[in-house]
């Protein structure tokens, strides 16, 4: 709901902002421009001592005006000619045009009304209302995926065109909102919508009659000084009638030219204030300091149409279409998806179509929008929920439990949870589990048991849908294939063998970089931006299932490169290492942001067995900052797996490696890489303590010992692998 | 065609005998290319004695702006209700306003004098940019404007 309030606002009015901001930015720079070069009046110059240096060189002066900006303009006649001229306060003389300048009102024509006029107005003043709901629904979006108003600022991950997007929009929001609630508020003031609230003060009734006093030696001019100053216009020369208008920061009166008495005053009004320091935050002119910042924020809005694009664009194109989906107040069958990659959404999407193929109302919508009172005429609901790393709610699903767990009462309608997974994890299907939990413990009715779908098995699926067939009464037939990501074709250049001897062969494989396209050069899609610690699917000859493994580089690297080993009876492994140089092999790039190793300079302890080895090298290889980098690389033969072997003292040469540690599992001393990492504790714990971030990778029983290790070592300084992992310090990527 | 002003018919113009004469009357007002944006005129009679007597047109239709014309802003200390009705749009530099109207021939060789205050945004207001008297030798006589306008004239 949020998302589409933001959404809908940004694309539509994507080039009406980004007019705006631009011409907006660039009218911020006028003021302080004008501020500058403003010729600046000494301390304490009293408005007559300024009103009689300017009559001195402009006898004829009608009037003479201060801007906020401090410039002071004068304008007279001179035997009928009219003049203007920016006036240095020190000697009274002009110094400068004071025409308009014509870049700044084109700007500020486009800027306020397209040069449209009123309609041009109103487009605009639409345009701001748009930037308003943008800002407040974003700040609700950024809210809620930061956890809370306290982490405003915490830091990022995912995608770089979302990360830029929020990054520019949580700096700039309070800009934005402050230059469109305050263009509203013009807009509505210039229509007339809001009072004037200035009260006209009446010309007095009674003048002297008297004329000639001189303009310096008037008390109240000679009371206030120049920095108050607006304007003061002079009587018509001859017109005994007439008076001194005078305009300050506090006022207007009118002041008798004969005496010099103060006929008349009326200070400014509490509206008149609020309207003129609205006007000031808008336009800059009178804060030009603030004008800039505003200006620099605009500038992001251009930057956020862009990048907001390419989100919409990328989510646009990773789900998959779901024709004919019911409101969620109106469908009998709700299908709530918590999905990460995407894959849940297609068999969601074979759910929907088989529902409604039998005439039933279907609403599908991810699981993190949740809202039992919206499912009025709800009969059933139904969760497809997959798992993301060791139990934690997939993307799609965040904020779920929290908003199931917080609702008094279970809806009474009936549940059905199906978990998606992969049964090779412990933590098979651990967010489905949990689903299904807490909805029995809130009483939730259940529609069909807990069920699980094991690596996207259609078998499962068909299986899991008679039953649901059977539980409405109706017949329903679930052939699901799964929709899986474009691939593209890489070509092997090169590979490396180790233990080729051994049945357990296995090798460095690399890949030419496959031709990008411009719309993936634009996007960063598929093998456009990748790093090491990414992932690729690999698409094996006889099974729709893709089988992912780790890159070790990244795209500068110039060569797509993973590590293989061959499994016995590993349909996709065996493939692989078969592979000749020139032979080609389907793929997609799958981003996997939590395992990069990221810009920072704190020290980085990268732990790896086997192929496990493969990013840790893409990124000691990609490391020409010189990070500390201290890599603990278990085996079990130094002889035959052993991988970048050859590389690792030239690396270290370099400074790409500080530290290497090998732990050789089989022969005379075997020793695993935990057993490593507790030999170096005291070491260990130091880098961790100095803010060292662990990354492993390999196998699940490394990852689980080289786990127990840490918290061993970490224990007497009162840390743990959970309290790291809550940081972001302690990443795994385990198969 | 407009018809005679009417505030001219309740204020004064009632006590002046051959009201019911009036006939058309073309103003047209041309700007110089002043260099700036649109610009807001108000045309308006005052009497012999220099007292505001009515207003014949206002070219510009935000009133907040309208305190910049500042005679006849003084004159009738601000009320829109003298404009009702007889509001158009600013002009913009370099062109030119033609109206027309049906003026009572009993403003004409009485000593009435037609004024026209100008203002432009961020630029200087300019009060009484033309003040001419109405009389029948007078028509299609050009005059120039103290800074905005190039050259006004009215015609019968």
């Amino acid at each position: 709901m949020i998302r589409a309030l933001h959404r809908w606002p940004g694309v539509l009015a994507l080039a009406l902002l980004a007019v705006l901001a631009l011409s907006g930015a660039a009218l911020s720079v006028f003021p302080a421009a004008e501020r500058l070069a403003a010729p600046r009046a000494e301390a304490g110059l009293s408005v007559a001592a300024l009103a009689e240096r300017i009559l001195a060189a402009y006898p004829g002066v009608e009037q003479i005006r201060r801007a906020p900006s401090g410039r002071i303009t004068a304008y007279w006649f001179d035997q009928g000619t009219p003049g203007a001229a920016v006036i240095d306060p020190a000697t009274g003389q002009g110094v400068a045009s004071a025409d308009p300048n014509p870049t700044q009102r084109w700007l500020t024509n486009l800027h306020r009304s397209l040069f449209l006029g009123d309609g041009g107005r109103m487009a605009m003043a639409a345009g701001a209302a748009a930037m308003l709901v943008l800002a407040v629904s974003g700040v609700a979006l950024v809210t809620r995926r930061v956890g809370g108003w306290r982490h405003w600022f915490a830091r990022l991950r995912g995608p770089l065109a979302g990360r830029l997007h929020v990054e520019i929009a949580r700096i700039a929001v309070i800009g934005l909102v402050l230059s469109a609630a305050t263009a509203l508020w013009m807009t509505a003031s210039t229509f007339g919508l809001l009072p004037d609230g200035g009260a006209t003060l009446a010309f007095p009734t009674e003048v002297s009659g008297e004329m000639g006093m001189a303009v310096g030696q008037m008390p109240v001019l000679a009371e206030t000084p120049v920095a108050e100053l607006r304007t003061l216009s002079f009587p018509y020369a001859g017109d005994a009638t007439d008076a001194f208008t005078l305009k300050t920061d506090a006022g207007t009166g009118y002041l008798d030219q004969g005496t010099g008495a103060l006929l008349a005053w009326a200070d400014l009004t509490g509206w008149e204030r609020v309207s003129e320091t609205v006007y000031m935050l808008h336009t800059g002119q009178g804060a030009a300091g603030l004008g800039l910042i505003l200006g620099l924020m605009a500038l992001g809005v251009p930057a956020m149409g862009v990048t907001g694009v390419l989100i919409w664009l990328a989510g646009w194109r990773r789900r998959p279409r779901i024709r004919g989906n019911q409101p969620a107040g109106r469908a009998q069958t709700i299908v709530l998806v918590g999905s990460e990659g995407g894959s849940t959404w297609g068999f969601a999407a074979t759910l929907q179509a088989a529902l409604t193929a039998a005439g039933q109302g279907v609403h599908v919508g991810p699981m993190s929008g949740f809202a039992p009172e919206r499912y009025a005429r709800a009969e059933r609901i139904i969760v497809l929920a997959a798992t993301y790393g060791d139990g934690v709610a997939p993307a799609s699903a965040k904020g779920f439990l929290d908003r199931l767990n917080g609702t008094g009462r279970a809806p009474d309608v009936p549940l059905a949870v199906l978990g998606f997974g992969d049964r090779s994890f412990p933590a098979y299907c651990a967010f489905a589990k949990d689903v299904a939990a807490a909805a029995q413990a809130k009483g939730w009715p259940e529609l069909l048991p807990f069920d699980t779908i094991d690596r996207q098995s259609p078998q499962d699926f068909s299986r899991w849908g008679r039953a649901l067939g059977e539980a409405l009464g109706i017949p329903l037939e679930l052939s699901h294939q799964p929709v899986l990501p474009r691939t593209e074709t890489l070509t092997l250049v090169s590979r490396r063998n180790y233990g080729a001897d051994m049945q357990a062969g296995a090798a460095i494989l690399r890949f030419a970089l496959p031709r990008a396209t411009l719309w993936q050069r634009l996007t960063g899609a598929g093998f456009a931006r990748f790093e090491a610690g990414d992932l690729i699917g690999v698409l094996p000859q006889g099974s729709p299932v893709p089988r992912l493994y780790s890159l070790a580089s990244g795209r500068h690297d110039g060569f797509v490169e993973i590590v293989v080993r061959k499994h016995p009876g590993g349909l996709a492994s065996g493939q692989l290492t078969a592979l000749e140089p020139g032979a080609t092999v389907p793929a997609f790039l799958r981003r996997n942001p939590g395992f990069h190793a990221g810009r920072s300079r704190t020290p980085l302890i990268l732990i790896g067995a086997g192929t496990g080895i493969g990013p840790l090298a893409g990124f000691i290889r990609g490391n020409a900052r010189q990070r500390p980098v201290h890599l603990f690389f278990g085996m079990r033969h130094a002889d035959s797996d052993f991988f970048y072997g050859q590389e690792m003292p030239g690396w270290q040469a370099e400074g790409r490696l500080t530290r290497l540690v090998t732990a050789v599992s089989r022969g005379a001393r075997p020793r695993y890489v935990q057993d490593a990492l507790r030999n170096d504790a005291a070491q260990v714990a130091r880098l961790i303590h100095e803010g060292a971030r662990v990354m492993v990778c390999g196998g699940r029983d490394m990852a689980a010992g080289v786990a127990d290790a840490l918290a061993e070592i970490l224990a007497p300084a009162g840390l743990s692998p959970a309290v790291l992992k809550a940081e972001g310090r302690y990443v795994e990527d385990v198969y | 065609m407009k018809s005679l002003l009417a505030t001219l018919a309740l204020t004064t113009a009632l006590t002046l005998p051959g009201l019911a004469m009036a006939r058309p009357v073309t103003l047209t007002t041309t700007l110089t290319n002043y260099g700036g944006d649109g610009a807001y005129l108000a045309i308006y009679v005052t009497d012999a004695s220099g007292a505001y007597v009515g207003s014949l047109w206002m070219a510009g239709d935000k009133s907040r702006y309208y305190e910049h014309l500042s005679d006849w802003h003084r004159a009738t200390g601000g009320d829109t209700g003298q404009v009702d009705g007889i509001t158009g749009a600013s002009v913009g530099a370099g062109r030119t306003l033609e109206i027309t109207l049906d003026l009572a021939d009993a403003l004409f060789d009485a000593g009435y004098t037609l004024h026209i205050d100008a203002a432009v945004e961020d630029m200087r207001d300019s009060p009484n940019e033309v003040a001419v008297p109405l009389t029948t030798d007078g028509a299609g006589t050009i005059v120039q404007g103290r800074r905005y306008i190039a050259g006004f004239a009215y015609d019968m």
